[in-house]
């Protein structure tokens, strides 16, 4: 089916089979590698997204689902010159080892501080338990959010 | 199914790859903070001084990187000991990946590219530093020669040579040096003398991989590529029957359904299995259509194993002598003759490596040129590999370094089935082919980490100490051959250093037919959760503090002892915790590092466990980057928790059931405990390991943790599996 797309704040057209999950309409027709797959069943959250600004596994959402949708990727949560707060914060904090998680790991974090900016470790546990990391950067990875969180509030200003 | 090309710059990208050596470029950020969306662009090469290095005009220093990034921070690495000889500023250092065809070319001109064993630093930092020192004394001699003095006379500091008033940069006197042979090479400083060396910097991938940009084996896009999911036989080495393909020949975007042969008289661990190949314009179309299309196998006798009768055929095995990995003649004797023997049997399960990368290869054969893309630990056994199966010489196969998505011991054997399968795909169907293994594929097929039931017994004399000390180990793996793990096992166990007069080990191998590899810390894993949780087990019943037990039978040993001291300094290791909280001790030697462990653990009366911190110690010698140690220690404690707690591949008809992430969980954010490293270094000669000696104490340190909290001893994994309430 025909399928109208918004994709990083860009429109993209896609011929694509209605259920096909929209892992692979991005990675595959839209060059959008950046996510990733790891498992297939929304348990390891290496393909996770933003739909509307909600974190999403992209491996089990079709991507029919996502017309009409605003759809954000790794490639378009910063822009050139601006990274994202808690891109900056896993660069400061060198988070990433093998760094195939990664993507997946920022987007569930950004979602997490737009909605919760003052995030608890408890509402990171919560989060963030989606996102598996065979390298073990899961300290960094709630070092940085923190930092990312901090900085975040900084900009904004008091209330 | 049509491609909406939004945008073909990767495929520009990744085909530019194939014109030259160049594969992957990063910049050093002026600030930690920059990010490079664009790090893939080709840096100026400069003039090459050796295979190592080149240097253009502004300064910039290239560095050619011969080994695999798979997380362990090759890149970073091996750029700091060029930049620590050559003596050039850290900033202007830029790292590539050396080209694998290049070094089979020029007779192994990187040494090796292999990349396991925690060996990068460990055992190839003597060339891999010569080449720095040796591009920067024959820079200096290309300056001595211009200004007619002697080659003493000149210094090369931050990219300037220097002698008296004359000067000069590194980039006017590239050219001269490569010309340059030195009548006797430098030899490399030593660790006094570093100043770059021993500090911490942060990774030179770090920027690429928090942007998406970062680029692995799975990302590579070729023009006119298809896809393919393939499915071997579930029970290892079972053959193909028959398959049926009527049911999904029509889908829309398949191209091909075809079958691919194990070549007969190979089975080691990098040959290709009976499997079915569905190739599709899409990976997600290939793979549905392999979930609906019928496969029989002839499975043969395999189909008839399970954890339950390996288990059950390793207690028969135990009660028979075994094959002798250290005499210790005497011990027998001592353990029968002994008023109080401690025995207790141990034992750890199939686990398996599930990098978050599944494996995966891109080839295309093309005539007279095969390019692949391979999350493999060593390139140039993947360009051999594909030449092998391509029917071609190695001359004509480009095979293009990448990421990997973790390797952690499988990608060196583990991904090199696929590579034979995607440049036989790709050589029949005459197109560039993507094979992806699926997460289900990927553990099922995975080269897996051999189980091992072990049987040990101490004999306790005088002060409650022991006088002997036997085991006898079961291992189980492909056809009873010890490729990997029983052997560094049986070394772990060989050279405890417990001082007890009379040691005795015995191996026995049990064939299985499953497919084994090395597998982040092999064999002492599996060997430092039983021998540490029985040395607990033995102190306890002589009445010992099991770290004070630790420090009594390793008196003399100095590097064990500064470790032990350390770890007692730091941890605050006590016994006399309230009822359902607990910590424990252990300590292991692992690739020449020694490494302990302190655990603290809380377990709720209905048995809920909580591992709360880790402190760990260890002795590697000298670190080049604390930064990146700590991180790798850090990632070796919560692979080595996982598995013990929670991990666990179940055999059933010859079969592994749980094949993805539902059914083997692996350690997520919530259940990582806090981790405390400290480096305890002995320095000297000794070069020690950094990416896997922190997984092996950890297991024993919780286990002997939870018995101060429960009174329960933990002898077998996953933790979940036991009861662990009181009260």
């Amino acid at each position: 089916m025909s399928l109208v797309l918004n994709v990083n704040g860009k429109r993209v057209e896609l011929e694509v089979d209605a259920d096909m999950p929209l892992l692979w309409a991005l990675r595959e027709q839209l060059a959008l590698t950046g996510t990733k797959y790891g498992c297939g069943i929304a348990q390891c959250g290496a393909c996770t997204v933003h739909l509307d600004g909600r974190a999403v596994r992209a491996c089990v959402t079709p991507v029919s689902a996502a017309a009409g949708k605003r759809i954000t990727t790794i490639e378009g949560l910063g822009a050139k010159d601006h990274p994202h707060p808690v891109q900056v914060a896993w660069t400061e904090v060198g988070v990433p080892q093998c760094g195939y998680c990664q993507s997946g790991q920022i987007m569930s974090a950004a979602a997490l501080l737009a909605e919760k900016p003052n995030a608890t470790d408890a509402d990171i546990d919560a989060a963030m338990a989606g996102n598996l990391c065979r390298c073990g950067t899961y300290l960094r990875i709630r070092q940085a959010i923190k930092k990312a969180a901090a900085r975040m509030a900084k900009k904004e200003g008091p209330a | 199914m049509s491609v909406v090309p939004v945008t073909r710059r990767r495929f520009l990208e990744v085909t530019a790859l194939a014109a030259g050596g160049l594969l992957v470029g990063f910049h050093v950020p002026a600030e930690a903070a920059s990010i490079q969306p664009e790090p893939w662009t080709a840096l100026p090469q400069g003039a090459e001084i050796n295979a190592w290095l080149a240097i253009d005009a502004e300064g910039n220093v290239t560095i050619r990187v011969p080994h695999t990034e798979m997380g362990q921070g090759a890149l970073t690495s091996v750029s700091m000991m060029i930049a620590e000889e050559l003596n050039v500023d850290w900033a202007r250092v830029r790292a590539v990946f050396a080209d694998p065809n290049r070094h089979l070319r020029n007779n192994n001109e990187y040494t090796t590219m292999f990349t396991a064993g925690s060996a990068l630093v460990r055992h190839q930092h003597p060339h891999i530093m010569q080449a720095g020192a040796s591009a920067r004394e024959r820079l200096k001699e290309a300056a001595a020669r211009a200004w007619g003095v002697d080659r003493s006379r000149v210094e090369a500091r931050l990219g300037k040579l220097e002698s008296g008033a004359r000067s000069g940069t590194y980039a006017e006197f590239a050219t001269a040096a490569a010309a340059i042979a030195l009548s006797e090479e430098p030899a490399i400083k030593t660790p006094d003398q570093w100043w770059l060396l021993g500090k911490s910097l942060h990774r030179l991938d770090v920027d690429v991989k928090s942007n998406g940009s970062a680029v692995y084996a799975i990302d590579a896009q070729l023009p006119g590529m298809v896809y393919a999911a393939v499915k071997a036989c579930p029970v290892p080495w079972g053959r193909l029957a028959r398959f049926d393909d009527r049911a999904i020949r029509s889908r829309p975007g398949i191209v091909a359904v075809t079958a691919l042969e194990a070549a007969p008289g190979k089975k080691g661990n990098s040959d290709l299995q009976d499997a079915v190949a569905v190739v599709a314009d899409s990976w997600w179309r290939a793979k549905t259509a392999l979930d609906q299309l019928p496969i029989e196998w002839d499975t043969g006798s395999a189909a008839s194993v399970s954890t339950a009768s390996q288990q059950a055929e390793a207690k028969r095995l135990l009660d028979r002598p075994g094959e002798a990995v250290s005499e210790g003649e005497g011990t027998l004797a001592a353990i029968a003759a002994a008023e109080k023997v401690v025995t207790a049997e141990y034992q750890r399960p199939w686990e398996t490596h599930a990098r978050m990368e599944p494996i995966n290869a891109t080839a295309s054969v093309a005539a007279g040129r095969v390019d692949v893309w391979s999350p493999t630990q060593d390139q140039s056994v993947a360009l051999q590999l594909a030449a092998d199966q391509a029917g071609t010489s190695t001359k004509n196969v480009f095979v293009h370094t990448v990421f990997l998505g973790g390797g952690f011991g499988g990608n060196g054997a583990g991904g090199t089935a696929v590579t034979r399968q995607a440049v036989e795909l790709s050589k029949r169907l005459a197109r560039p082919v993507k094979v992806i293994w699926s997460r289900e594929e990927d553990i099922a097929q995975d080269k897996q980490r051999p189980p091992n039931v072990t049987r040990l017994s101490a004999a306790l004399g005088e002060r409650g100490l022991p006088t002997a000390w036997f085991t006898r180990s079961v291992w189980f793996t492909q056809d009873g051959i010890d490729r990997v793990g029983p052997a560094t096992a049986d070394y772990a166990i060989s050279n405890m250093p417990y001082q007890v007069p009379n040691r005795r080990h015995e191996r026995i191998n049990a064939k299985a037919h499953i497919p084994v590899a090395t597998h982040r810390a092999p064999g002492t894993n599996q060997h430092g959760f039983m021998t540490e949780c029985f040395v607990d087990e033995v102190a306890l019943a002589g009445g010992w503090d099991p770290l004070e037990w630790r420090l009594e039978l390793t008196k003399g040993l100095a590097d064990w002892q500064l470790v032990l001291r350390t770890l007692k300094d730091k941890a605050g290791f006590r016994t006399d915790l309230p009822r359902g909280h607990g910590m424990g001790v252990a300590i292991v030697e692992d690739h020449g590092s020694i490494c302990a462990a302190c655990a603290t653990v809380r377990v709720s009366r209905a048995g809920e466990l909580a591992v709360e911190k880790v402190v760990v110690v260890i002795d590697s010698g000298h670190v080049i980057n604390p930064h990146n140690a700590a991180e790798q220690l850090e990632g070796g404690v919560c692979w080595e928790l996982s598995h013990a707690w929670m991990g666990g591949l179940e055999l059933r008809e010859g079969r592994f059931v749980n094949t993805n992430f539902d059914g083997y969980p692996l350690l997520r954010m919530p259940q990582m405990p806090t981790v405390e490293v400290h480096f305890a270094l002995s320095g000297g000669k000794k070069w020690g390991g950094i990416g896997e000696p922190a997984g092996p104490p950890v297991p024993p340190a919780v286990a002997n943790a939870i018995w101060f909290a429960t009174g329960k001893r933990i002898r077998s994994t996953p933790f979940k599996s036991h009861d662990l309430s009181w009260g």
